[in-house]
């Protein structure tokens, strides 16, 4: 029983990192139809900024802070200069500069911090406190808990700001958004600097458990692409709840099911695909539409 | 006192010329509308009003050009515009909707006594009025998207076939409720109808589009009683 609900709390933990990064596609996807195939990578860009402002003395929830800052402006800087020229056109050259994106922020991150793995400390101690008899640690719990928190931030401003009605109308419906005054370019970047905000969150939360590398992230856009998929792209809600569940199911897998073990586990979530697809092909939230990514 | 005047606009969709030359004007607090045939350019004439197409010649609103401005920026001047095919937002609420329309207001107080006014014109998006929009009827839609318009108080509406896909009994009561907005707010309108029986209850004047031209202008009496006019747009 301990080591069950240690796997789960740890589950729970790298789902919220890759729902953290399934919302900010999902963000993006809704105010824009695109799929940000770079949001990964944007967040390793993110955690390299404030592994920097560490390297300048800053304490680390500033240093973090500080790049969550820089990170929305970044991302509001991309939407303005580099995707807006792209809105409206064919999905699949969206899709290359997107996947341009990563390939283009992975380089500049190696290139400016090399590709060695570095330490990045955690937010959390490495201790550990005793729940039902499980040893759950603080930093799954503590990563689980901030990215839930900042979830239901989102949920209030979605649903109770006149900002967030904003981006949601943007979203719904660009014309006539901006036939009621809606500023719609500058809420697009608000929509892609929060997006990339939020990817800063879960790449300083990850960095200590995974190590910072240009290419940490990689994995986690796959699981979050799967969250979405899963989810539902048009459920915010359902997205999260995917990537809990895929979180706790690879890790419960690894353990529980031999021939899987620590080295298939990636395997977990296409086969929860596969299976959730077959049979509900909108996702476990999601609304009928056509997603194609 | 002209409220909006264009002169000699034209418009392009790509390499395609679509307005050749349309020159209307709304006087204040006046209704005008703009008949013609389906593809004679009335929809892309209340765009270029809305900064949604690029366009040439003048269109001025109380004496500033509009051209070159973004359609939010038109709002902000005064203008709501109620797209064909309605705009709905599907996936907020009717308040949302509402409350969307009346994004560029600060005066918090008369948003909600605007909005319980547009509840007792409109009893249907009472019933509705926290469901999503995609729910509603497509007269229901419509009801929306005048109300959208209505919340925020603008010097001038344009109306894009309001009756556009309705039953008869739905399209007279959104008329019905325009027509009252209308007497209650002094809003001056440029209404594009296909359906010329239900514009001229509204419209002081009208002009008629062919191939993006303007052809013909008059006040409704006149139109009416035009041989021409009465073939092409009230069924004899
Ligand atoms: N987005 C567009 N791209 C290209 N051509 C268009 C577009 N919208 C309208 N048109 C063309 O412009 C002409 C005028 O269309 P429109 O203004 O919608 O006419 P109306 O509203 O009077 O039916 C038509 O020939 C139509 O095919
Ligand atoms: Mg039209």
């Amino acid at each position: 029983m301990g080591t069950f609900i240690q796997l789960v709390v740890d589950g729970l933990a790298m789902g919220s990192v890759y729902g953290a990064i399934a919302l900010a596609i999902v963000l993006v996807n809704q105010s824009t139809g695109m799929i940000n195939f770079a949001q990964g990578g944007m967040a390793v860009l993110s955690a390299y900024l404030a592994f920097t402002f560490l390297g300048l003395g800053l304490p680390l929830i500033v240093a973090i802070l500080l790049s969550v800052a820089a990170s929305f402006i970044i991302g509001a800087l991309i939407e303005r200069f580099l995707m807006r020229r792209f809105m409206g056109r064919a999905e699949d050259t969206q899709v290359v500069v997107t996947v341009g994106l990563l390939t283009l922020l992975t380089g500049i991150c190696g290139w400016l911090w090399s590709y060695n793995n570095l330490q990045f400390p955690s937010l959390f101690p490495s201790s550990a406190f005793t729940f039902l008899g499980a040893a759950i640690s603080w930093r799954s719990f503590g990563t689980f808990l901030a990215i839930a928190g900042i979830m239901v931030l989102l949920q209030l401003l979605f649903r109770q700001t006149k900002l967030g009605l904003a981006l949601r109308a943007v979203a719904d419906n660009r014309q006539s958004a901006s036939f009621a005054g809606l500023p719609v370019g500058r809420l697009l970047m608000v929509g892609w600097g929060l997006a990339a905000a939020l990817g800063a969150v879960a790449g300083a939360l990850v960095a200590p458990r995974l190590s910072l590398t240009p290419g940490m992230l990689d994995t986690t856009l796959v699981y979050a692409l799967a969250a979405v998929i899963l989810g539902g792209i048009t459920s915010p809600v359902g997205v999260v709840v995917a990537a809990w569940l895929i979180g706790v199911l690879e890790n419960l897998a690894a353990v529980y099911v031999p021939i899987i073990g620590h080295d298939l586990k990636i395997a977990v979530p296409f086969i929860l695909l596969f299976v959730v697809l077959l049979l509900r092909p909108q996702g476990l939230f999601g609304r009928k539409t056509v997603v194609r990514v | 006192m002209t409220l909006l005047e264009i002169t000699d606009l034209t418009a392009h969709y790509g390499p395609v010329q679509v307005l050749h030359g349309v020159s209307l004007s709304v006087p204040e607090r006046g209704a005008v509308g703009i008949l013609g045939a389906n593809g004679a350019g009335k929809t892309t004439t209340l765009r270029a009003i809305s900064g949604a197409v690029r366009t040439g010649g003048q269109i001025r609103f109380e004496g500033q050009d509009l051209r070159g401005r973004k359609p939010n920026e038109v709002a902000a001047l005064g203008i709501a515009h109620v797209p064909e095919g309605r705009g709905t937002l599907g996936n907020l609420t009717v308040k949302e909707n509402l409350q969307v329309g009346a994004y560029l207001r600060k005066d918090r107080r008369r948003i909600q006594q605007d909005i319980d006014h547009l509840l007792e014109l409109f009893p249907n998006l009472q019933e509705r009025y926290t469901s999503n929009a995609s729910a509603l009827s497509g007269g229901e839609q419509q009801m929306l998207a005048v109300g959208r318009a209505y919340m925020a108080r603008p010097k001038l509406l344009l109306l894009d076939e309001a009756s556009l896909g309705l039953a008869p009994s739905t399209a007279k009561t959104v008329y019905d409720a325009i027509r009252v907005l209308r007497e209650e707010t002094g809003v001056a309108m440029l209404l594009v109808e296909q359906n010329a029986n239900l514009a001229f209850t509204i419209v002081d004047t009208a002009t008629v589009l062919e191939t993006g031209r303007s052809v013909l202008s008059g006040t409704s009496a006149e139109l009416k009683g035009r041989d021409e006019i009465r073939k092409a747009y009230l069924g004899g």
